[in-house]
């Protein structure tokens, strides 16, 4: 499957033929803050079902607003959004919540719950599947409780768990972050600037981490960065967006200067 | 040194001023006006200046018959009065929570997104503050009878205003983060405020009672004064009848259990930050 999907992205990024490779689809999306003054306009993205697809583009084109849209964290103006073929825009209360736990999300600033332990916040990504009583009393499953203590050995904080939230580092919240969204077993991770806070050499520790881990649990990754070089280094799929549009879509050997330059304009930082 | 006009730099000078024009005017009608009403407020209280220049001398006289305090007195009847006031308070706290804590979840705008609601209920956290406790005690004791009973609904609807404005307030500053990462998880509401919002707000609502239970306290203190129990009830009795060593046990009671209530407090809080 994945031989097939990486020929059929090259040449045609948003054409039905990849259907099949596709977790999620992305057609005519548009969001409007302020009526007529579109962020997105008309955005057509096919995320191929393995391997991290890497959003790059300048600050306010919209990146971070595309991804919460997937999610629904913003309502899109129009447009179509599927996630193995079932329409996301549009679902209400708790069609959109079932929706939303397949959905997992590292955020840049971490939005750990500071005050709570390391162990509780991994656990709060299943709060989308206990019942609230569980969650009040800490009675989660005991099977949950196995997989939070197995994703912090693979985060690499396996004695960690009982500390509180706010004593970590940059780097070891954003571990947590990770944890916390690969306890809901999603079947797509969306990650927003997962990196921006980091110094250098956390911000590629965690990107490694990120990819071997969704590799191994086969969770296709969607990821907002404005590192280019990071970018190239770990995505298999790189989408340029410019004002709005996608104006790049292809795998990372095939971003050249001129697409940076009209990706980001002007050419005296290269 | 070198004259304006012989200055090369002299046309890049700016002149720069704090306020403009129209600034400075109206801050000084502001200092007009909190002239005038301090002068107005003078004017129109009638101080006597008999009753105002022996004053001190009939606080003299006051404490010399205050002087000794007559501990004898202190148990049972203050004693007891004195239990009855912290229990009082107590109650009137707890009872307090039961009606602030809905009421802070509809005014804060960040958990409660429809505005009628809000509104409703910062207008209810308005109406409860405006009444002073001694007005609400007086309501309830035409209610329930003189007794510890109005004492402790007033002590409640005059805390509610309090403690839900500022628990209110606590659950907007919280970061909206935690709550946003939740709900991409899909947690249900309840889950979101349970998880989300509560261990933000924790250390803020019981920083808030703890406050509040000291505040009330104090204020239950003089609730006997309009019949609704507690250890002013005794300080009315021993005033009425001019027993002044009785009336300066009470106070000294009064002022060690407040000492108490504020050591106890303060101790309680350093730990919950």
């Amino acid at each position: 499957m994945s031989a097939t999907m990486t020929a059929a992205h090259q040449g045609a990024p948003n054409g039905a033929a990849l259907a099949s490779a596709t977790v999620l689809e992305i057609k005519g999306l548009v969001k409007e803050y302020s009526a007529g003054k579109p962020v997105l306009k008309g955005i057509d993205v096919a995320v191929p079902a393995e391997g991290i697809t890497a959003i790059i583009g300048p600050s306010g084109t919209g990146k971070s607003t595309l991804i919460r849209c997937i999610n629904r964290l913003v309502e899109p103006t129009s447009g179509s959004i599927r996630l193995h073929g079932a329409e996301l825009t549009g679902l209400r209360g708790r069609n959109l919540r079932l929706a939303r736990r397949r959905i997992g999300m590292v955020f840049q600033e971490y939005n750990l719950v500071e005050r709570l332990t390391v162990m509780e916040n991994v656990l709060s990504g299943r709060l989308g599947y206990v019942p609230l009583w569980r969650a009040w009393l800490r009675k989660y499953p005991e099977e949950d409780i196995q997989r939070a203590f197995m994703l912090l050995d693979a985060v690499g904080l396996p004695e960690h768990a009982t500390r509180r939230a706010d004593a970590l580092s940059g780097g070891q919240r954003q571990r947590v972050g990770i944890a916390r969204a690969l306890m809901q077993r999603p079947e797509i991770l969306l990650a927003d600037e997962p990196t921006s806070s980091l110094d250098p050499r956390t911000a590629v520790e965690v990107l490694e981490l990120l990819t071997r881990l969704t590799a191994a649990e086969g969770v296709p990754v969607i990821i907002n960065i404005h590192n280019v070089d990071l970018a190239k280094r770990f995505a298999r799929r790189i989408i340029g967006m410019s004002g709005g549009s996608v104006i790049f879509d292809g795998p990372p050997e095939e971003l050249e200067q001129h697409h940076l330059r009209a990706i980001y304009g002007g050419e005296d930082w290269l | 040194m070198n004259s304006m006009t012989h200055d090369p730099v002299a046309p890049l000078r700016r002149e720069w001023q704090r306020h403009t024009p129209a600034q400075r005017i109206s801050r000084w009608m502001v200092w007009l006006v909190c002239v005038a009403a301090v002068v107005w407020a003078v004017r129109s209280i009638d101080i006597i200046p008999e009753f105002l220049a022996d004053a001190p001398e009939q606080m003299a006289d006051m404490l010399v018959r205050m002087w000794p305090p007559d501990i004898a007195h202190y148990y049972p009847a203050v004693h007891n009065a004195m239990i009855e006031t912290l229990h009082i308070a107590t109650l009137g706290t707890v009872f307090c929570f039961v009606l602030a804590i809905p009421l802070a979840l509809m005014a804060a705008r960040n958990v409660c997104t429809i505005k009628p609601l809000n509104v409703l209920a910062q207008l209810g956290l308005v109406a409860s503050r405006s009444v002073n406790s001694l007005v609400w005690a007086l309501l309830f004791v035409a209610i329930f009878g003189p007794g510890a009973a109005a004492g402790v609904f007033a002590i409640a609807f005059r805390s509610v205003g309090f403690v839900g404005k500022l628990l209110a307030e606590a659950l907007e500053e919280t970061n909206p983060g935690p709550r946003e990462a939740l709900r991409a998880a899909g947690a249900p509401w309840g889950a979101e405020l349970l998880k989300g919002v509560w261990p933000q707000v924790q250390p803020a609502f019981w920083g808030i009672a703890l406050f509040r239970w000291d505040i009330n306290v104090r204020e239950s203190a003089v609730l006997g004064l309009v019949g609704a129990g507690g250890i002013g009830l005794v300080l009315d009795d021993a005033i009425n009848f001019f027993q002044w060593e009785r009336v300066a046990t009470v106070l000294l009671a009064i002022l060690v259990v407040v000492l108490l209530a504020e050591i106890v407090v303060t101790r309680i809080r350093a730990r919950l930050i």
